[in-house]
C-alpha cells in the first residue's frame, strides 16, 4: 500500500574506494539507474534493504486492516474489489520483496525481521478500522499519502525499485479512486452513512498527515538519501501537496477535517494545517499505537501455523521425481 | 438494494427476501450460493495464509466464485423477474433460504482442510460447469463457459496441494487425512438432484449432476493416489444443502456477512 518516509540513511560505514564511490555519485547525478550488479556503496545497499523491505512489510501488514472488512462489506460488488485490493497489496508486497532480494538478502531473513520486531512498518496499520467507512478513507487518504510518496520513487535511483514503483502506483491511483467513490456514496446516502463517513475522516486525518514522516526541521538523515536521490522531496514538501489535494477533496465530500486550524493561505495558495501531535505518532512508532501488538501477533500466528505447510512443500519438492505423481 | 420487509406472523417485520421459487430458480441460487459460499470462506483466509504466494492464490479462487455467484444471483433475478438483485440474494435471505451444499459451508480449518474441501468441490465443479455450456439454456451455457475456465484452474492448483500435503512429511499427511475424515462424509450431497432439478435436467435445461460422478470418481482415484490417501469408509451421508438445512456453521457465516447491509435496509453502497 505505501511507504512512510523512512529518512534511514545511514552514515558511511566500511571505507569506500573513494573513486569508486565518485563514479557512483557521477552516475547517479546524471540520473543514470543503479542495477542489482553494479557497484553501489555499502550504506546505499543497506539504506535500499531497509526501505525497500520496510515498504514490503507494511505492503503485508497493510492486508489485515483492510482485510478485516472483506467478510463484512455490504455488498458483493464492494467486497470482491476490496478482495482484488488487498490482494494487490499482497502482490505488491511480494515484487518489492522481490527488489528487495536483488540487494543481497533473502525475503525470509527479511519476514523474519518483522516477526522479531525488528524492521519498522508503517505506523498507518496500527489504527483500528471500526466501521466500513473505514475502508473509504482508508483508500481516499492513506493509499493517497502513499501515492505522493511514491510517484517520486518511480524516478528512484535503484531500477528495481523504480521499476516495481510503476506498477504498484499505477493500482494504488485505482485504490484511491476507489476509496474516493465510496466515501462519495457514502457521503450520499443516509444520514447514518454520512455520519460514518465524517467519524472515518475524524480518526484517519491526523493519522495520516503524519505518514508523512517527521517535520524536516528533525529530519536528519533525509540529505543522504537526497543526495542518492533515493528521495526526491521533503516529507513536509509531501504533506503540503496532499493537504493541497485532499481539502479540496473533502469539501466536495460535504465533510470537515478535524483541525479548526485549517486554514487557506491565499498569498501562497496552500492550505496550512494546525499543529500535529507528534506525540502520537513517536508512541505508535514506539509499539504503543492501538493495534500494534495485534498485526503483528496476526502476522507471526500466520507465519507459525503456516510453518508445517511450507514444511511440507518443501519436503515434496526435495523428493525424487519418479515418487511424484502430476496433478489432476 | 433493500429485501421485500413484509409484516410477519403478529407485529414483527422481518428483513429476509420473499421468493417464490419456480425449479430453475432454485437450481440456479443453489449454484449460486455453492460459489459464494466457498468463495466467502476463502476469503476468511486474507492476511493470514501458510506463504505469500498462496495469499494471492486463495484470493483468485475467491474472486473467481464471487463473480460466478454474482452472475449466477444476477440471471435468478431475470428468471424471477421480480426486480431483486445479485445483493437481495446474497444479503436479504435467512440461513434456511440458502440452497448451498454443506461441504462449502464447513469451516476453514487448516490450509489442508481448506485445500481438500476445494478439491472435492472442484473436481465436481470443474466437469459440472463443463457439461452445462451445452446446456439447452444458453445464458448459463455462457455462464457455464467462464466457470468452466476458472475450475478447471481450480482443480489444478487444489490437487496439487493435495498432493503436496499428502506426500509432504508426516504432519502434513495426519493433517489432510484428519480433515479428510471430516469433510467426505459432506461430498455425497453433490450427486443429487432435487425434484425440481431432476425434471430440468430431462428437459435437457441443466445437467443431471448424478452424471458426474464417475469423473469425478476418476479425480479423486488419481489424486489421492498421489496423496496416499485412501476413501474413508463409514455410512454417514449428511444432506440437505439444498433444502435449506444447514449445518450450525452458516449461520454464523450469514450473520457475519449479512449484519452490515441488514442494518441499513435500503442503503446504497
Amino acid at each position: 500500500m505505501y511507504t512512510q518516509a523512512l529518512n534511514t540513511a545511514e552514515a558511511p560505514g566500511a571505507p569506500v574506494d573513494a573513486a569508486a564511490a565518485a563514479r557512483f555519485q557521477a552516475r547517479i547525478d546524471a540520473e543514470q539507474r543503479i542495477e542489482p550488479r553494479d557497484f553501489m556503496p555499502e550504506a546505499y545497499r543497506r539504506t535500499l534493504i531497509r526501505q525497500i523491505s520496510q515498504h514490503a512489510h507494511s505492503e503485508i501488514v497493510g492486508m489485515l486492516p483492510e482485510g478485516n472488512w472483506i467478510t463484512r462489506a455490504p455488498s458483493l460488488r464492494r467486497k470482491a474489489a476490496l478482495l482484488a485490493k488487498v490482494q494487490d497489496e499482497g502482490g505488491h508486497g511480494l515484487y518489492l520483496y522481490a527488489a528487495a532480494e536483488t540487494l543481497g538478502v533473502a525475503r525470509e531473513a527479511l519476514v523474519d525481521q518483522l516477526l522479531a520486531g525488528v524492521a519498522k512498518y508503517s505506523s498507518i496499520f496500527n489504527y483500528p478500522t471500526l466501521t466500513w467507512a473505514d475502508i473509504g478513507a482508508i483508500g481516499w487518504l492513506v493509499d493517497g499519502a502513499a501515492i505522493m510518496n511514491q510517484i517520486p520513487l518511480c524516478r528512484c535511483s535503484y531500477g528495481p525499485y523504480a521499476r516495481a514503483m510503476i506498477r504498484i502506483c499505477k493500482e494504488e491511483s485505482f485504490h484511491q479512486r476507489q476509496g474516493f467513490e465510496i466515501m462519495l456514496t457514502l457521503c450520499r446516502g443516509t444520514p447514518a452513512q454520512k455520519a460514518m463517513a465524517q467519524d472515518a475522516l475524524d480518526r484517519w486525518w491526523w493519522p495520516v498527515l503524519m505518514m508523512f514522516g517527521p517535520p524536516d526541521a528533525q529530519s536528519q538523515h533525509s540529505q543522504t538519501s537526497t543526495r542518492w536521490k533515493i528521495k526526491r522531496f521533503s516529507n513536509d514538501e509531501l504533506r503540503q501537496k496532499f493537504l493541497d489535494a485532499t481539502v479540496p477533496q473533502a469539501r466536495f465530500l460535504g465533510l470537515t477535517p478535524p483541525d479548526p486550524a485549517l486554514a487557506f493561505d491565499a498569498e501562497t495558495g496552500h492550505w496550512r494545517a494546525g499543529p500535529i501531535d507528534w506525540a502520537e505518532f513517536e508512541a505508535v512508532l514506539a509499539g504503543n499505537g492501538p493495534c500494534n501488538r495485534e498485526r503483528l501477533e496476526a502476522r507471526r500466528r500466520a507465519h507459525e501455523d503456516g510453518a508445517w505447510v511450507r514444511d511440507a512443500a518443501r519436503a515434496h519438492a526435495e523428493k525424487p521425481r519418479a515418487t511424484k505423481a502430476q496433478a489432476a | 438494494m433493500s429485501g421485500i420487509c413484509e409484516p410477519a406472523m403478529g407485529a414483527m417485520v422481518g428483513s429476509a427476501l420473499t421468493l417464490v421459487e419456480t425449479p430453475l430458480l432454485r437450481a440456479l441460487l443453489a449454484r449460486a450460493d455453492d460459489a459464494l459460499i466457498l468463495g466467502h470462506r476463502l476469503s476468511e483466509w486474507t492476511g493470514h495464509a501458510p506463504i505469500l504466494e498462496e495469499e494471492l492464490a486463495l484470493a483468485n479462487l475467491a474472486l473467481d466464485l464471487i463473480g460466478q455467484a454474482r452472475l449466477l444471483y444476477e440471471y435468478a433475478g431475470a428468471i424471477e423477474g421480480a426486480g431483486h438483485g445479485e445483493d437481495d440474494f446474497a444479503y436479504f435471505r435467512d440461513p434456511p433460504q440458502f440452497r448451498n451444499l454443506l461441504l462449502v459451508e464447513q469451516p476453514n480449518g487448516d490450509f489442508a482442510a481448506t485445500m481438500l474441501r476445494h478439491f472435492l468441490y472442484a473436481a465436481f465443479a470443474d466437469p459440472y460447469w463443463r457439461a452445462m455450456t451445452a446446456a439447452g439454456d444458453a445464458t448459463l451455457a455462457a455462464i457455464a463457459a467462464k466457470a468452466e475456465k476458472e475450475m478447471a484452474y481450480h482443480l489444478r492448483h487444489a490437487a496439487a496441494w493435495v498432493i503436496r500435503l499428502g506426500d509432504g512429511t508426516a504432519e502434513s499427511h495426519r493433517r489432510l487425512a484428519a480433515a479428510l475424515d471430516a469433510l467426505w462424509p459432506f461430498t455425497g450431497e453433490m450427486f443429487t438432484a432435487e425434484a425440481g432439478e431432476a425434471a430440468l435436467a430431462e428437459a435437457g435445461a441443466v445437467i443431471d449432476p448424478a452424471t458426474l460422478r464417475p469423473l469425478w470418481d476418476a479425480t479423486i482415484d488419481r489424486v489421492f493416489a498421489a496423496a496416499n490417501l485412501a476413501r474413508p469408509s463409514g455410512e454417514w451421508a449428511p444432506s440437505g444443502g439444498r433444502a435449506g438445512r444447514h449445518s450450525e456453521h452458516l449461520g454464523h457465516l450469514l450473520a457475519t456477512m449479512q449484519h452490515l447491509a441488514r442494518s441499513h435496509p435500503g442503503a446504497t453502497w
